[in-house]
C-alpha cells in the first residue's frame, strides 16, 4: 500500500492509471491519467469535426462564389466579381488554417480545457506538476499553444505526406519514412507511464479524465424512508468482522439496487456472521441496517483515528 | 456518540457524517451549478456574486472533502466531493480566463521577454542561416545544376540560369497584374506558417531537423541570389527581398530558434529532469511561436500587397530596413522590466 492510498478511502476502481494531484490547499484529489482508447477516440471524433467543417465552408464558399461568378455574366462588371472571388479565396485560405491550427487551440483555452471530442469521451488537457506522475500547476495558453504546435509534425505532416503518396500510387522509400515518422509519434503515448504524446512532454501537460459524478442520496435517508419492517442488530462481534471495503461495495449493490445482486450478498454476509438467512424479501431491509449499523462503528471508530481497510485487516481495538 | 447496536438503529437516518453532509449540502449544489455554468461558457447568465463566492465555494467544498475524508465513509458522497473539488480547481487555477487579456501581457513585453530568453538559440540559427545562403551560393557556383536541385520549379519560372537580366529585372519589378494580390498573400502566409511550425516542431528532435530546415531553406536563397548576382542585380534582388523578407525571415529565423531552444533543452538539460526541461523550454518557445505566426502575417501583407506598391528600390530598401529595426527594437529594448516578471515566476 502507498502512502497515498493510506491518506484515502480504499477505492472500489483502482487502476495505474491512478495519480494524485496536489492543489494548492495541499488537497489531495484522485486523478485518472485517460486511457488511450479515449484519447484515441477523441482524435477521431475531432477529425471528423474539422473534417466536415472544412467541407462544409468550402461548399458553402463554392456555393458564393457561383453566385458571384453568376453576377460576373449579367453585369458584365469584371472587376467587382472578379475581388469578390478573390475574398472569397483569401477567406478559403484563412479558414483551412485557422480549423487545421485553431481548432484544438480554441477549444482547449476554454474553461473546460477540452475539445467537442475530449468532451464527449469524458477527458481534459490540464498541467502536469513538476516530477514525474504529480499534478497540479496552472495550466498556461503557452502550454496549449505548445502541445498543439506539436500535433502538426505527430500528425498532419504524415498524413498529408502519405495522401500525396498514395495519389501518385508510388510510395518508396519516402512514404515508408513518412510511416516510420507517423508510428514513432502515434506510439509514442504507449513508451511511458504517463501516456504522453510528444506534444503533451514538450508543454508539460497531460489528459486526464474528467469526471461528473452527481450527488447520490445519503444512504440513511433512504433508510428511514424504507418502510421498517423487523428491526435488525447487529452486535460489535458482527459488525467486526467487516472493513471499509467491504461497506463501500455494500454501499455501490445497496445503490444499484438490483434485486438478484442483493440475495447473494445477504446469504454472504449471513454466512459470515453465522445467522440463518430468512426467506427472500426482506434482504433489502437487512442489508440497509447493516450497511448504516457498519459504518456507524467503523465512522466512530475513525474519529478515534482507528480504521480497518478489509476485512483482512485487524480489529482496531 | 454510542455505540450500541440498538442505539445505531434508531439513530440511522442521523449518522454524524450524513448529518455533516446534509448541513452542507446547499453550497456544494452551489458550487456545482457555477462551475457547470462556466464550463458549459455561460458567463453571462452568472450573477456577479456567483463568480465572486467562486473561490471562497471553492475553498469551503475543498475544506468540506479534507473533513469528509477523516470523518465519512460514504463512497459516492467522496465521490462526489472529490468529482466537484477537481472541476472547480479546473476553474479556479484554470488558464487567465480572458484571451484578450492575455494578448496584452503578450504584446506588452511577454514575447520579447521570451525571445530574449532564446537569444543563444538565436545566434545560433542565424549563423546556421547564413551559413546556409553561404552554401547555396557556392554550391550554384561551382555546378549550375544544383540551382534546379535547389529551386523547386513552381518557383523557378523566369528564374533561371542563363536568364537575361531584362527577364530578371521583370521579376523584380512591375506590378503582377493579373496575379490577385490578396490571395496570393494569403497562400503565402499559410505555406510560411506550416513551414515554421514544422521547423519548430522538428525541434523535438533534438534541434537537428531544425536546423537543416532552416539550412534548406536559406540554401534556395543563396542560389537565387547567386543568379542575380551573375547579372549585377544584387542590389535590386536585396531590395525586392526586403520588403517582406526581413520580417519574414526573422519570424523562420526564430522558429529555428525555438526548435533548437527545445531540442537543446532536451540534449543538456543540467540540473533538470529531461521532461521538466523540456516542458520549460517548450512552453517560451510556444510563446515565441505565437508571436511568429503574427509575424507571418505582417510579412505575407507586406509581400502581397507594399511590395507590388513601392515600385523602386530605395523605397523598398526604406520600408524593409525600418521593419529590421521594429523588429529588433521591439524585441530587444522593449518590455525589459518583464524580464523580472518572469525570473520570478
Amino acid at each position: 500500500m502507498s502512502s497515498a492510498s493510506a491518506a484515502m478511502p480504499p477505492r472500489l476502481r483502482q487502476s495505474d492509471r491512478d495519480r494524485v494531484l496536489i492543489t494548492p490547499e495541499g488537497i489531495s484529489l484522485p486523478i485518472t491519467v485517460a486511457s488511450r482508447g479515449s484519447r484515441f477516440g477523441a482524435l477521431a471524433l475531432d477529425l471528423m469535426f474539422i473534417g466536415l467543417l472544412m467541407i462544409v465552408t468550402s461548399l458553402g464558399l463554392i456555393y458564393i462564389a457561383g453566385g458571384a461568378a453568376d453576377l460576373d455574366e449579367t453585369l458584365a462588371n469584371s472587376g467587382s466579381a472578379k475581388s469578390a472571388l478573390e475574398f472569397l479565396i483569401i477567406l478559403w485560405i484563412a479558414a483551412m488554417f485557422l480549423f487545421r491550427n485553431a481548432y484544438f487551440l480554441f477549444f482547449e483555452l476554454g474553461p473546460r480545457g477540452a475539445t467537442p471530442g475530449k468532451r464527449i469521451t469524458g477527458i481534459r488537457i490540464a498541467a502536469r506538476g513538476s516530477g514525474p506522475g504529480a499534478g497540479g500547476g496552472r495550466l498556461t495558453a503557452e502550454m496549449v499553444i505548445a502541445r498543439n504546435l506539436l500535433r502538426d509534425i505527430e500528425l498532419f505532416l504524415p498524413l498529408v505526406f502519405l495522401m500525396q503518396g498514395s495519389g501518385d500510387g508510388d510510395m518508396g522509400a519516402a512514404g515508408i519514412a513518412a510511416t516510420a515518422w507517423f508510428l514513432i509519434f502515434a506510439l509514442f503515448p504507449l513508451f511511458n507511464r504517463d501516456r504522453l504524446r510528444a506534444g503533451d512532454l514538450i508543454a508539460g501537460s497531460w489528459v486526464v479524465e474528467a469526471p461528473r459524478v452527481r450527488l447520490e442520496q445519503t444512504m440513511t435517508a433512504q433508510a428511514q424512508a424504507a418502510p421498517a419492517g423487523k428491526l435488525y442488530r447487529f452486535g460489535d462481534a458482527e459488525l467486526g468482522v467487516y472493513g471499509e471495503y467491504e461497506l463501500q461495495t455494500l454501499e455501490r449493490v445497496l445503490r444499484e439496487g438490483r434485486r438478484e445482486a442483493l440475495r447473494p450478498v445477504y446469504e454472504t454476509i449471513c454466512r459470515k456472521i453465522d445467522w440463518v438467512p430468512g426467506a427472500p424479501g426482506d434482504e433489502r431491509a437487512f442489508l440497509e441496517a447493516f450497511y448504516t449499523q457498519l459504518r456507524s462503528r467503523l465512522e466512530s471508530n475513525m474519529r478515534m483515528g482507528k480504521r480497518k481497510a478489509d476485512k483482512f485487516a485487524g480489529d482496531p481495538a | 456518540m454510542p455505540q450500541g447496536p440498538g442505539f445505531a438503529a434508531i439513530e440511522a437516518a442521523a449518522l454524524r457524517s450524513d448529518r455533516f453532509r446534509l448541513e452542507r449540502e446547499s453550497d456544494w449544489k452551489r458550487l456545482e451549478t457555477i462551475v457547470t455554468r462556466i464550463e458549459k461558457g455561460r458567463l453571462r447568465g452568472l450573477a456577479d456574486e456567483d463568480v465572486l463566492a467562486l473561490p471562497v465555494l471553492y475553498r469551503t467544498v475543498a475544506s468540506s472533502l479534507s473533513i469528509a475524508r477523516e470523518t465519512s465513509l460514504d463512497a459516492a458522497t467522496l465521490g462526489y466531493l472529490e468529482g466537484l473539488v477537481q472541476r472547480a480547481w479546473f476553474i479556479v487555477y484554470g488558464p487567465r480566463a480572458s484571451l484578450g487579456g492575455w494578448l496584452r501581457r503578450f504584446l506588452g513585453g511577454g514575447w520579447s521577454a521570451s525571445v530574449r530568453a532564446i537569444g543563444m538559440d538565436i545566434l545560433v540559427a542565424l549563423a546556421v542561416m547564413i551559413a546556409g545562403t553561404a552554401v547555396g551560393w557556392l554550391l550554384v557556383a561551382s555546378d549550375v545544376e544544383w540551382y534546379h536541385a535547389l529551386v523547386p520549379s513552381g518557383l523557378a519560372d523566369a528564374r533561371v540560369p542563363g536568364a537575361s537580366r531584362d527577364v530578371l529585372l521583370d521579376t523584380l519589378f512591375g506590378a503582377e497584374k493579373d496575379q490577385p494580390m490578396g490571395a496570393f498573400a494569403a497562400s503565402l502566409f499559410s505555406n510560411n506558417a506550416q513551414v515554421s511550425i514544422l521547423s519548430f516542431a522538428l525541434g523535438f528532435a533534438f534541434g537537428i531537423p531544425s536546423l537543416m530546415l532552416l539550412m534548406h531553406n536559406t540554401a534556395l536563397l543563396g542560389a537565387m541570389l547567386w543568379l542575380y548576382h551573375g547579372q549585377g542585380l544584387t542590389l535590386e534582388f536585396v531590395g525586392w527581398l526586403s520588403v517582406h523578407g526581413t520580417t519574414e525571415l526573422f519570424a523562420i529565423l526564430l522558429s529555428g530558434a525555438s526548435g533548437l531552444h527545445i531540442g537543446r533543452a532536451m540534449a543538456f538539460p543540467g540540473e533538470k529532469s529531461v521532461m521538466t526541461a523540456a516542458a520549460e523550454a517548450g512552453r517560451r518557445a510556444a510563446q515565441v511561436m505565437t508571436g511568429v505566426v503574427l509575424m507571418l502575417v505582417i510579412a505575407a501583407m507586406l509581400e502581397g500587397f507594399a511590395r507590388q506598391l513601392i515600385d523602386n528600390t530605395p523605397g523598398r530598401y526604406t520600408l524593409g530596413l525600418f521593419m529590421l529595426a521594429f523588429w529588433l527594437a521591439y524585441f530587444f529594448g522593449f518590455g525589459k522590466s518583464a524580464d523580472h516578471g518572469e525570473s520570478a515566476s
